[in-house]
């Protein structure tokens, strides 16, 4: 049996941004490399963001989304990946290899390799995870569903538009559909500060006037076979509805940009350790898991607003699942300060000799003027102003670490008032 | 007269104001050089990328995603939706190709996807 099944040093789960660049720099380090993806075609959701602003950091252009995707599959033909397109892996068995069962129009395969690269990405949240009442007729899309209507079938999927959420992707979609013809009536949020960026939120409303409404949120569906209302009330500071300020709005379509959590089925059966707060898996520098052998990267860690990172801890995941060799891992911990809401590594895997890591934190809620201090125990590594902190806008910083760092040490992001 | 006005140049999207006395425009806020000529079109001639979609001919593919070249007067935008709705695409462009012109402003409209390549 075990004779019959192909072996690759490094298996990538997901060919979306994370998973193109962890393959690639796997296999520039000689590694043996499989891509698996179940879509048809390889480059992940950046299909459908046909929107520019992909690149900026990585390239110094705004490229759309399947140019930037075009960027790194253009390099796949020169290599010896293997693609596995069509395929879906259903399960992951350890042994002293990993055993990965795919299952594709070709039937059963199960490809054994010593390490694996997750870059599962990320869904969307649905209305089944927002309250919302009432019917349950056509015409209730997450923005990632109305986008695939619209860029890649080619299909309008609204007239009279409700778009609930204020993320990236509602705002960008708001933008789209009104281009291509459809009214959108406004974005409504339940929160009292946006969620998206201010120059999505420039761009994609303000441009087009369509109009923002905060602290109100959508309780109700109306229609049998398609949307034809919904109610909108305002929210207390809970969120909660406040009864008597419900109005109903004609509609067609309602369009939910709830959110994103990080897709992680297959960790959850590995037993990677998740964290509750990025509800991706907890990994050191390197983006290893919990798991030896186990890598992940990408939105399926934490959710990213910008793809040059995304393909940034691709490639750190894919070059150290290449070096990966079995043994004892020490690690010490990285812990923040209560404003801040994560950082990605939750740890640091410690050496002999020490590099740079590269750290990625969110706010709780809006900050002005801090002084972030990296510090190891009572080492004071880097320090850094920040003018305006915003939770929809990540922070990546590279810190230089000691040479030598003692096992029992932790690192510390402390985030204060400057001045 | 005081604006304010978010510069789009990129992710960061400082929050600038320009002050416009006769003819000297004082903009702060912005953490780049980029925010100042932002504003100053902002102020002239506003500016922006187009990005949609063009109908094909390709059962399997039938609409390549295309962007703006250059950016285009603000003001030309919903004119260049209208006119892209004319278009249909017979060829199997490549990522790059020039796949319309916009007839009011000569920009063209470029492929950004290898999508019509990638299904044949």
């Amino acid at each position: 049996m075990r004779e019959n099944c192909r072996t690759f040093d490094v298996a990538v789960v997901g060919a979306g941004p994370a998973g193109l660049a962890a393959a690639l720099a796997a296999e520039r380090q000689g590694s043996r490399v499989l891509l698996i993806e179940r879509e048809a075609r390889l480059g992940g959701i950046l299909k459908q963001c046909v929107h520019d602003g992909f690149g900026l950091v990585r390239f110094g252009e705004k490229l759309a989304g399947p140019e930037y995707a075009h960027r790194f599959l253009s390099r796949l033909s020169g290599t010896s990946i293997q693609i596995a397109a069509l395929t879906f892996v259903s399960a992951i068995k350890k042994t002293d290899l990993f055993g990965l069962e795919l299952v594709s129009a070709h039937g059963l395969e199960t490809v054994l390799s010593k390490t694996i690269v997750l870059a599962t990405g990320c869904r969307e949240r649905t209305a089944q995870q927002v309250a919302i009442h009432g019917t349950r007729p056509a015409g209730v899309f997450t923005a990632g569903s109305a986008q695939y209507y619209t860029n890649i079938l080619g299909k309008l999927p609204a007239k009279r538009c409700v778009i609930l959420g204020s993320g990236d992707i509602g705002l960008i979609m708001a933008r789209r559909l009104t281009l291509e013809g459809a009214k959108v009536l406004g974005v409504y949020e339940a929160k009292s500060v946006p969620s998206g960026l201010p120059r999505n939120l420039a761009q994609c409303l303000h441009d087009f006037d369509i109009p923002l409404y905060l602290s109100k949120t959508v309780t109700r569906c109306f229609g049998d076979a398609r949307l034809t209302a919904v109610e909108i009330a305002d929210v207390d500071e809970n969120m909660r509805p406040i009864d008597g300020t419900q109005q109903i709005l004609d509609c067609d379509t309602l369009v939910l940009s709830v959110g994103l959590i990080p897709e992680n089925e297959l960790a959850e059966t590995l037993g990677v350790a998740l964290d509750s707060a990025t509800k991706g898996a907890v990994t050191d520098q390197d983006g290893h898991t919990s798991v030896d052998g186990v890598f992940a990267c990408g939105n399926c860690v934490h959710v990213n607003d910008l793809v040059d990172y995304v393909s940034e801890s691709g490639e750190t995941a894919g070059a150290a699942a290449a070096r990966y060799a079995v043994g004892t891992r020490k690690s010490i911990p990285v812990r923040t300060s209560d404003n801040l809401l994560y950082c990605v590594p939750q740890k640091i895997s410690i050496t002999k000799n020490n590099g740079e890591v590269v750290l990625y934190f969110r706010v709780k809620r809006e900050l002005q003027n801090r002084r972030l201090t990296v510090r190891l125990e009572e080492r004071t590594l880097l320090q850094k102003n920040y003018k305006q902190m915003r939770p929809p806008e990540m922070e990546r910083i590279a810190v230089k670490l000691p040479e030598t760092i003692g096992e029992n040490e932790t690192l510390y992001l402390q985030l204060e008032v400057n001045g | 007269m005081i604006r304010e006005m978010i510069c789009i140049t990129c992710p960061t999207g400082c929050k600038l104001t320009v002050d416009l006395n006769g003819e000297t425009l004082k903009v702060s806020g912005n953490a780049c050089k980029r925010g100042e000529a932002f504003a100053l079109a902002e102020m002239t001639c506003p500016t922006r990328s187009l990005t949609t979609t063009l109908r094909t001919v390709f059962p399997e593919a039938p609409a390549l995603p295309v962007r703006t070249k250059s950016e285009i007067p603000k003001a030309s935008v919903m004119p260049a939706m209208r006119y892209l709705a004319s278009i249909v695409v017979q060829e199997r462009l490549r990522c790059g190709d020039v796949a319309a012109v916009l007839p009011d402003c000569g920009v063209e409209m470029i492929a950004s996807s290898d999508l019509l390549i990638e299904s044949e």
